[in-house]
């Protein structure tokens, strides 16, 4: 078993050998396009955030208003037929 | 009370759809650049949440003292807003300071305080939503306590170190920034309006049910 780590501890080691090392740093002035975190998609989704609750909002009150009326009505017509 | 839902309704939804056509003409700011526009449906939602939060806290108190419903039923609609309007805020926040600060949420005084207001008015609506019989006594009293938060929440940036925007930056916007700020700020309020409206008229609805049953029982 110990054989079997060693061995693998060497392949890895030499894979990192094989790639070649990083001889120098370049400077720039912007950080790189592909890196940029972009704020389109961020705006869309706060502003589609706040549409959303607001339709999903709007209609379960509008269902509860529904719900209730409903109710209210069927009682209302109980009630008047239980009137003398 | 709901013949003046629908017009606001349609004021508020005209706002919304041509809001962004004034917000995308508005000037970039010069450090954040297009991120700053999520600020246009940011603050609205943010300060009608104070403004909600405190509504809903003097409503409660007029009713502990004269103990009338429709003061209860004003409270519960504006405890209802205040925690709408908040999860807006909560929202849009975090997807503004992911640009702007590198992070999507930082424990700092504002935020912090604002979670914890937001919090308590979800308590009141579990209150009253579980509470049972004469909760709307108990909501009453916690809807105080969020109340009480409130001017914490609205200093907190000023008071306390804080990585988040003062409160000196909005009276001192110029024009171009404040034009559109305010429009918005116009749709969300007269949405608020609306569904505060629309809310307590399912409130007064079911006062009415109530009240039937009770004759019906009789």
């Amino acid at each position: 078993m110990k054989i079997i780590y060693q061995s693998l501890f060497l392949l890895m080691n030499a894979a990192l050998l094989a790639q070649p090392g990083q001889s120098e740093f370049k400077p720039v002035t912007e950080i790189p396009a592909s890196e940029q975190l972009p704020s389109a998609p961020l705006v869309i989704a706060a502003y589609a955030f706040v549409w959303l609750a607001f339709l999903a909002y709007v209609w379960v009150i509008w269902r509860k208003l529904g719900k209730v009326e409903q109710d209210l009505n069927a009682l209302s017509a109980q009630v008047m037929k239980k009137r003398p | 009370m709901r013949k003046a839902v629908v017009p606001l309704l349609a004021i508020a939804g005209l706002i919304f759809m041509t809001a962004p056509i004034i917000i995308v003409r508005a000037p970039y700011e010069s450090t954040m650049g297009l991120v700053q526009k999520v600020f246009y449906f940011h603050m609205p939602p943010a300060m009608l949440m104070l403004v909600s939060a405190i509504f809903c806290g003097i409503l409660s108190g007029v009713f502990l003292v004269k103990r009338r419903p429709v003061y209860d039923w004003m409270a519960y609609a504006a405890a209802e807003l205040t925690v709408l309007y908040g999860a807006m805020a909560m929202v849009t926040g975090p997807l503004w300071a992911r640009k702007a600060w590198g992070v999507w949420w930082v424990w700092d005084p504002r935020l912090t305080l604002s979670l914890l207001m937001w919090m308590v008015f979800v308590s009141y609506l579990l209150l009253r939503r579980y509470g049972g019989p004469g909760s709307e006594i108990l909501a009453a009293g916690l809807a105080l306590f969020g109340m009480a938060t409130s001017p914490f929440v609205y200093l907190s940036v000023n008071i306390w170190r804080t990585i988040h925007p003062l409160t000196s930056v909005v009276p001192t916007l110029p024009v171009d920034f404040a034009f559109p700020l305010w429009y918005a700020f116009t749709g969300f309020l007269v949405l608020y309006i609306a569904l505060m409206l629309l809310r307590m008229s399912v409130e007064q609805q079911r006062a009415m049910l109530d009240q039937l049953y009770l004759e019906s029982e009789e």
